[in-house]
C-alpha cells in the first residue's frame, strides 16, 4: 500500500506521468536508433560510391562530335564544340532561360568548347539523343529526349518540353589539354 | 457482423468440433465464405469480381513463389535467369513466368472492373465507407507490386521503367535528388535496386492478403451491398453464400480461367512489350517507353503536364498522378446523394460511363507516343478526369431526382421476373 500511493497517490500524481514519459521516450530513442541502420543500409553503399570518378581521353574527339561513356553507371555526354554552337549558345538571353546559366557557368575556364553533362534527361531520367552519330539534335541543335520531347540546346540547357532543368554538369578537372576526370 | 438469420457453423464431424472449440478458425471460415454468411440474392454476375481478384493474387502468389527459386536477382544474370533458364532450361519454366506475367494483366482487368462496379453502384457509400478506402489501398500496393515485378527481367523496358517511376520521386522540392538515389541504392537503376525490388516484389503480395482480409472483414460488417442498393430487410431479401454464390463464383472463375488460358497458351506476349526482350542498356533508352497497358491511364495523366505553371511541369504530373489514385479516397464524401445504384439515377448514370470512356481514352493516350495531338487529347481528357470527382458527381448529388427506389430486394427482384 505505501508503495502505490507513493507512487500514483493524490499527493504524487506527477511521480507516474515522468516514469511513463521517460520509459517511453527511451524505447522511442531506441527504435530509432534500429530504424536508423534499415534505412540508411538503402542509401548507396561503398562499391558503388567508389566507382565514383571516371577518365575521358579527349584527344580523339573532333569538333561538332560527341561521345557517349559512363559515371557512376550514369551515361556521360562528352562534347566537342564548334565555334558556331558557341556563338549560338551565347546569343541566347539568359533571363529568357527556364533555367538561365550562360555557357561560361556550363564549361571549364579556358574550354568553353568542352561541354560535358550527364546524359540524363532532368525530366524522368531518359537518355537523350545527339551525342551518337547522326542521332536526332532537337530544334535547339543540343540533345533532344525521345522520352517526352525535351530539347536542349548547345549548351545542355533546357529549352522545350517538360524538364525542369538543364542537363547536370559534373564535376571535373583538366589534368591536361586532352584528358579529363571526371567526378 | 452478420445478420441474425445466418446459420451457425455446428460441426457434425468430432474432428472439426474438437478444433473448432480450441481454434474457431473453421467457424471463422463457414462465417465469412460459407454457408453462415447471408449475402443479398440479386447479385449480378458484376459481383463476381472480388472473388475473381482472390482468385488472381492466389495464382500470382503461387506461380511466384515457384518463379522466385528459379530468378537471378543480379544486373549480370537476371535477364538470363528469365529469358535462357526460366523459358528453355527450367522444366514448365515457359508456362510459370507466361502465367506470372499475364497474371498480372488478368489481376488488373478484374480489378478495374471490380472497381468501376464500386462506382456504378455506388458501393463506397455508408456504411461501407472502410471498405473502399482498403480497396484504394490495395489498389496502391498492387501497383507497387506490379511496377517491381516488370523491372525484374531486368529487360531495355524493366531498367527504363525503373529510372522514370523512380523519376517521379525526384520531382519532390528540395530532397527529391536525395529521395531517388536513397531508393535506388545509387545513382542509376543497378544490382542494388534490382535487389530491393525483388525482395519488395515478394514482400508486396502478403501485405496485399493482409489488406484483403481488412477489406473483406470490413465488408462483412454491413454485409454485401447489391444492385438496388436498398439494404437487407429481412431474411427473405437473402441467400446463404454457400452454395448459391459459391456456384455463381465458380462459374466465373471457369470464364476467368479460359480467357486466362487464352493468353497464356495462345497470345503470352500480347500484352507485353518487345523492347523487354533486349537486355537492359543503361546507354540507350527505348524510343519509345511505355509502362505495362494497366498503368496507361495514369501514365497519359503524368505526360499532360507540359508547362511550368508556379510549381515545374514536372511536379505537376507527378502530382496529378498520384491525386488521381488518391483523389478515390475521398469519393465516399465527395457524392452526398443518398441513393446508391446507378440504376437509380438518371443524371449520374451518364457522368459514369462519360467517364468509362474518359478512362479508355486517357488509356490509348498514354499507351501512344508523347506526340502533340495525343498530348492534348490527355489534357483534356485528364482534366475531365478531376472534373468528374470533384466537380460533377457533387454537382450532381443535389441537382438530379432520383428514380423510384424499390421497397425491398424481394419487391426489385419478384416484380423484375413478373411473378
Amino acid at each position: 500500500m505505501a508503495i502505490e500511493a507513493d507512487l500514483a497517490g493524490p499527493e504524487n500524481p506527477r511521480r507516474r506521468d515522468y516514469l511513463q514519459y521517460a520509459a517511453v521516450s527511451v524505447a522511442a530513442v531506441g527504435a530509432g536508433v534500429v530504424v536508423f541502420p534499415l534505412v540508411n543500409s538503402m542509401n548507396p553503399s561503398a562499391d558503388v560510391l567508389a566507382q565514383s570518378s571516371t577518365e575521358v581521353d579527349l584527344s580523339k574527339i573532333e569538333p561538332g562530335q560527341a561521345i557517349k561513356t559512363s559515371f557512376r553507371k550514369q551515361p556521360l555526354f562528352v562534347r566537342n564544340l564548334t565555334p558556331k554552337e558557341i556563338a549560338e549558345a551565347d546569343a541566347v538571353p539568359v533571363s529568357a532561360l527556364r533555367d538561365p546559366q550562360t555557357l561560361e557557368q556550363r564549361t571549364a575556364k579556358g574550354h568553353t568548347n568542352w561541354l560535358i553533362t550527364l546524359g540524363v534527361c532532368t525530366h524522368l531520367g531518359c537518355v537523350p539523343l545527339g551525342a551518337g552519330e547522326g542521332e536526332n539534335r532537337g530544334p535547339f541543335g543540343g540533345y533532344f529526349c525521345p522520352c517526352h520531347g525535351s530539347a536542349y540546346d548547345t549548351a545542355g540547357r533546357i529549352r522545350q518540353g517538360p524538364a525542369p532543368k538543364n542537363l547536370e554538369v559534373p564535376k571535373y578537372n583538366f589534368t591536361s589539354d586532352t584528358v579529363v576526370v571526371v567526378g | 457482423m452478420s445478420f441474425p438469420w445466418a446459420k451457425h457453423y455446428e460441426p457434425k464431424n468430432p474432428v472439426m468440433q474438437w478444433v473448432d472449440s480450441r481454434l474457431p478458425l473453421p467457424r471463422f471460415v463457414y462465417n465469412a465464405v460459407g454457408a453462415g454468411y447471408p449475402v443479398p440474392r440479386n447479385l449480378n454476375y458484376w459481383w463476381n469480381f472480388g472473388v475473381l481478384a482472390g482468385v488472381a493474387l492466389v495464382c500470382q502468389l503461387i506461380t511466384g513463389i515457384v518463379l522466385a527459386m528459379h530468378f537471378h536477382s543480379s544486373a549480370a544474370s537476371a535477364f538470363d535467369s528469365v529469358n535462357v533458364g526460366i523459358m528453355r532450361d527450367v522444366n514448365a519454366g515457359w508456362f510459370l513466368r507466361f502465367a506470372h506475367a499475364n497474371g498480372a494483366s488478368m489481376f488488373f482487368v478484374v480489378i478495374y472492373i471490380h472497381m468501376f462496379r464500386g462506382l456504378y453502384y455506388g458501393s463506397y457509400k455508408a456504411p461501407r465507407e472502410m471498405v473502399w478506402l482498403l480497396g484504394v489501398v490495395i489498389f496502391l500496393l498492387l501497383m507497387a507490386t506490379a511496377f517491381m515485378g516488370y523491372v525484374l527481367p531486368w529487360g531495355q523496358m524493366s531498367f527504363w521503367g525503373a529510372q522514370v517511376i523512380t523519376g517521379f520521386f525526384s520531382a519532390i522540392p528540395v530532397v527529391g535528388d536525395w529521395v531517388r538515389v536513397w531508393l535506388l541504392g545509387g545513382y542509376a537503376p543497378d544490382d542494388a535496386a534490382l535487389n530491393r525490388f525483388f525482395s519488395l516484389h515478394y514482400l508486396l503480395p502478403f501485405v496485399i492478403a493482409g489488406a484483403v482480409i481488412l477489406h473483406i472483414w470490413a465488408l462483412h460488417i454491413p454485409g454485401s451491398s447489391n444492385p438496388t442498393g436498398v439494404e437487407v430487410k429481412g431474411e427473405q431479401d437473402t441467400v446463404p453464400f454457400h452454395p448459391y454464390y459459391t456456384a455463381k463464383d465458380g462459374l466465373g472463375v471457369v470464364v476467368f480461367l479460359i480467357l486466362f488460358s487464352v493468353l497464356i497458351f495462345f497470345a503470352p506476349d500480347y500484352l507485353g512489350h518487345p523492347d523487354n526482350y533486349i537486355p537492359a542498356n543503361p546507354l540507350s533508352t527505348p524510343a519509345h517507353i511505355v509502362p505495362e497497358w494497366y498503368f496507361w491511364p495514369f501514365y497519359a495523366i503524368l505526360r499532360a503536364f507540359t508547362a511550368d505553371f508556379i510549381l515545374p511541369a514536372k511536379l505537376w504530373g507527378v502530382l496529378a498522378m498520384f491525386g488521381s489514385i488518391l483523389l478515390l479516397f475521398f469519393l465516399p464524401w465527395l457524392d452526398k446523394s443518398p441513393v446508391r445504384s446507378g440504376s437509380y439515377r438518371p443524371m449520374y448514370k451518364v457522368a459514369f460511363w462519360v467517364l468509362v470512356v474518359d478512362v479508355l481514352v486517357l488509356g490509348y493516350c498514354g499507351g501512344s507516343p508523347a506526340e502533340p495531338l495525343y498530348v492534348i487529347l490527355s489534357q483534356i481528357a485528364a482534366a475531365y478526369y478531376f472534373a468528374h470527382f470533384l466537380i460533377i458527381v457533387p454537382i450532381i448529388s443535389h441537382l438530379e431526382t432520383p428514380k423510384p427506389l424499390p421497397g425491398s430486394i424481394t419487391e426489385a427482384v419478384l416484380t423484375k421476373t413478373g411473378a
